[in-house]
């Protein structure tokens, strides 16, 4: 099975301390460092893993810049036979539906069975999974937790529903699946598997390679812009809960149960 | 029919000639031991290099240490006198055993001077290793340490065969000198009470056909134990009689260090290694498949085990002898090879690699000198490698990859904890001494204020000394016995350009994990000295005044990376010592022997399946050891130590304080 993962680079939150920048619509970009994306990584994982059962190989995408090949030669030392850096000027600024735009048109520049991405970007909007879905034509399923492969271009998946339940559905290939988080335990890449892919080149088609209108995408075509950004203000401090610890128990009990938390 | 007794040779055995048959046996004896050996050489030759060919005069020392000296045995009285007994008894029966097969042969080995000083010391050498197999049987039946597990009826059939060979020689000689005395001739003098002399006694006045038969029957029962024992050996535990001096001779020199991925590899070319680590059995070394061999299942490395202590997966010992009994599986002396397998997964699980705190507790103990650490740290780079690190460790990980600290704090904010009192190094003063902070002391809350007594302790010290600030990264020192070899070596890499650049003569650090690491894994750097060694020679040359301290009882927690590798026992003591009025107990388990508080580093990041807490344990120790303060000079002991005061419901009857804390708190000048 031919898989396309559709990954992205993002500020890492659990290495930066996000501050805001001085126009408010940002944040202060210098001295962060990047990740990839981590729903688009356990989304990779879960492709190596059928294709280590089902045979194939894997394709991990972005649309960027030249600082995002890092997160391609991370996925590639996860075992992605191939990283593509979807790259052109005419690019930057797009909103989701630009980025679904770009991404169709790699895909059908293509052949893949199956495409993949994570639920959501950490400092996205869980948008373009579903666009791509759309302007493909090809089905979508959102928050799945499990893929099993079947017989005839089929796939059974499982999908995460509020409250803690769980279904199952059948899906037609080729098709669009955003991954969860948790749908796998995705494996460990150091820097001596980077290393070992530091040298695979890696091909940045553009905008007249895979036939894409300039004026269709980037920033011009955005119908969505970011107006503001900032911090939530503090809501009310925390309640300490005082006395003996037996106190402190029975009192956190009553609280739980009050709210909803124990049943 | 009765005629002489003094021929073995020539005496025959079923109408066969005793010469010709002993000559039979002796060879066919040392075709199978031959053949079984060189079966068991086979893994070692296709095992990985293991340079252990340097420094001969130190290994010599090491053999004539702990194997001709036995040094470690006694650290269990009782187990560890009978050993040294038997394995002294051993080396003084060793050529009366060749003698006793070269008599079966040829007469003329035959023993003509008269019973000299050897001949007494050798016959109670045996009686000795007699008694001592009794005392080891009943005490394997009836009074077994739970360090010895269920195996006991290999062990007792194993030691009954050595008591057979003592007695047979016993009867050998008693019934020879019987059968002399009733002939009237010159019979031989036993020392009083020793086998022969027994046997001697009790048969004087047996026919002499019954002496006669006595005497043949004991050298063929002495003849077939020897060989069974040795062809026998092989398969157990008692093929350390055969490897140990071998296994000592090669032991490990270098306390502190992990081995090189692989031996021979310089580290600039390590990316062209195909694969890193353990992942088969043929990625061992030679030396730990011997290990493997060596190991005489005598348990004391999993009794001193932390992580066995609390019920992890991990027993030392286990993984000896589970490792051992699979390389025979795979390469059997006789029948099918087993299959190849991944050991981990297969031989061992992921959490049974993970729950080592390289603490090194087992390697202190082992009589043998059987290395652990190595071992753990190449089946995690083989874990590593194939991506297997545990998931609570990738992001730890990755931080240290992109931010230098295990946090995913701002490198910018690593010399905050300073609050601004130390000056950061700029390559361009002759600053004497730099400060080491390492990561947990630059960025946990309440480690960072063992970080502010050094410095405080430093400047009142007048030293002339400073920081990396937002240059330094971590040591990497459990990154590397985590697995990550190449994350690690980026560190040092990056360290070492900062601290040359620094310009500095010496190093100081309050972090026994960045000591070790700076110590033994960099070079290229000036020495290092941990605070408490800095301390101490303050002390000594009476350049620091110290307030008393009125009330408590203070014990003091050796960190396994000061104390146990790097043998820092003392200094902290005698700082401590010197402080007027402290009353400090040890704990049972100190020095060599310390219990670990459950790991610093990587091992933060790690909950391996457990029982209970290593701290809480060592918590409880203290308490029983009647101290109500632990001092500890570790930023992890801290951690963990501090941890476990609350888990264990002890707070407010038991503090931790770092020492570094207690100087600076103490200090009058």
């Amino acid at each position: 099975m031919e898989i396309l993962v559709c990954a992205r680079r993002v500020p890492d939150t659990s290495e930066n301390e996000i501050e805001l920048h001085g126009a408010g619509n940002d944040i202060e970009r210098d001295d962060l460092v990047y990740s990839v994306n981590e729903a688009d990584n356990y989304a990779v994982e879960e492709a190596l893993q059928i294709v280590a059962r089902t045979g194939g190989s894997v394709t991990v995408a972005t649309v960027g810049g030249e600082e995002d090949e890092e997160i391609l030669r991370r996925e590639m030392a996860m075992g992605a036979a191939r990283g593509v850096l979807i790259s052109d000027e005419a690019f930057a600024g797009s909103d989701g539906r630009g980025i679904a735009a770009i991404l169709k048109a790699f895909v059908q520049a293509g052949h893949y069975d199956l495409i993949l991405t994570g639920v959501q970007a950490e400092d996205g909007c869980a948008q373009v999974g579903g666009m791509l879905a759309a302007m493909l034509d090809y089905p979508f399923a959102s928050l799945v937790t499990s893929i099993e492969v079947l017989e005839g271009r089929e796939l059974k998946i499982g999908r995460e529903i509020e409250g803690g339940s769980k279904e199952i559905n059948g899906i037609d290939l080729p098709c669009v699946l955003s991954i969860q988080t948790g749908i796998n335990e995705p494996r460990y890449v150091g820097m001596r598997g980077i290393r070992q892919v530091a040298s695979v080149p890696i091909p940045t088609p553009g905008a007249s390679d895979l036939g894409i209108d300039p004026h269709a995408v980037g920033e011009g075509a955005a119908k969505m812009k970011r107006v503001d950004y900032f911090a939530p203000p503090a809501g009310k401090g925390a309640e300490m809960l005082g006395g003996s610890r037996e106190e402190v128990v029975d009192k956190l009990m009553d609280l739980l149960k009050a709210k909803g938390g124990l049943n | 029919m009765t005629g002489s007794i003094d021929s073995i040779a020539g005496a025959n055995f079923w109408l066969i000639r005793g010469q010709y048959l002993f000559l039979f046996l002796h060879l066919l004896g040392l075709a199978c031991f031959a053949y079984i050996v060189a079966r068991r050489l086979a893994p070692l030759l296709g095992a990985q290099r293991d340079f252990r060919f340097d420094r001969p005069l130190e290994r010599l020392g090491k053999v004539a240490k702990f194997w001709l000296g036995q040094w470690r045995h006694p650290r269990y009285r009782f187990a560890g006198t009978l050993h040294v007994l038997v394995f002294a008894g051993f080396l003084m029966l060793a050529s009366h055993a060749f003698a006793l097969l070269a008599l079966g042969i040829s007469d003329r080995f035959a023993d003509t001077g008269s019973s000299g000083l050897y001949d007494a010391i050798r016959d109670y050498a045996s009686t000795v290793v007699f008694l001592c197999m009794g005392i080891a049987i009943v005490r394997r039946l009836v009074f077994a340490p739970a360090r010895y597990g269920r195996r006991s009826a290999d062990a007792i059939f194993l030691l009954s065969l050595i008591g057979l060979l003592m007695a047979a020689d016993g009867f050998f000689e008693g019934s020879q000198a019987a059968f002399h005395g009733q002939q009237g001739g010159v019979a031989e003098v036993f020392p009083p009470l020793s086998l022969a002399w027994t046997v001697r006694t009790v048969f004087a006045s047996s026919s002499l056909a019954t002496l006669r038969s006595l005497h043949l029957g004991a050298y063929l029962a002495h003849e077939f134990a020897f060989f069974f024992l040795l062809c026998y050996r092989p398969f157990g535990i008692q093929f350390h009689v055969e490897t140990s001096l071998f296994s000592i001779y090669f032991a490990k020199l270098d306390r502190g260090t992990v081995k090189p991925v692989r031996w021979g590899v310089p580290d600039g070319q390590l990316d062209k290694v195909a694969s890193f680590g353990v992942k088969k059995i043929e990625d061992f070394t030679w030396k730990h498949i011997l290990d493997f061999y060596s190991c005489a299942d005598c348990g004391r490395c999993s009794e001193q085990c932390p992580s066995n202590a609390v019920g992890r997966a991990l027993s030392p010992r286990n993984l000896s002898i589970k490792t051992r009994d699979y390389v025979f599986r795979h390469y059997p002396v006789w029948g099918r090879s087993e299959d190849g397998m991944a050991l981990v997964g297969g031989l061992y699980s992921e959490d049974e690699i993970w729950s080592c705190t390289t603490c090194g507790a087992c390697e202190a103990e082992c009589p043998l000198l059987v290395e652990y650490i190595d071992k753990i740290v190449d089946l995690r780079r083989g874990l590593v490698d194939d991506g297997k690190a545990p998931q609570s460790m990738h992001k730890p990980l990755k931080a240290l990859e992109s931010r230098g600290n295990p946090f995913g704090k701002m490198e910018k904010k690593r010399a905050d904890w300073a609050q601004g009192a130390v000056k950061t190094l700029n390559g361009a003063g002759a600053t004497n001494t730099l400060y080491f902070v390492d990561s947990i002391t630059s960025y946990d809350d309440r480690i960072q204020q063992i970080g502010r007594a050094t410095a405080r302790i430093l400047g009142r010290l007048n030293e002339d000394f400073g920081i990396l600030g937002a240059k330094e990264r971590d040591s990497g020192h459990d990154v590397r016995r985590f697995g990550e070899e190449t994350l690690f070596q980026a560190l040092r890499e990056h360290n070492t350009e900062a601290i040359q650049h620094a310009g500095v003569r010496r190093i100081v650090t309050a972090d026994p994990h960045a000591y070790n690491a700076l110590k033994h894994d960099y070079k290229d750097v000036p020495p290092v000295e941990h605070i408490s060694e800095v301390l101490a020679g303050a002390v000594r040359t009476s350049r620091i005044q110290m307030n008393a301290v009125d009330n408590g009882v203070y014990t003091y927690h050796d960190p396994c990376y000061l104390g146990r590798h790097n043998g820092v026992f003392d200094d902290p003591r005698d700082v401590l010592d010197s402080i007027p009025g402290l009353r400090r107990v040890e704990m049972k388990r100190c020095r060599d022997r310390s219990f670990c508080c459950g790991g610093g580093g990587m091992a933060l990041f790690y909950e391996a399946k457990e029982n209970e807490r290593m701290g809480v344990r060592r918590v409880e120790m203290a308490a029983e050891a009647g101290a109500d303060t632990i001092v500890t000079a570790c930023p992890f002991c801290m951690v963990n130590i501090e941890d476990a005061i609350k888990v264990a419901g002890m707070e407010g009857r038991m503090t931790a304080i770092d020492l570094a804390e207690l100087v600076d708190r103490q200090m009058a000048n």
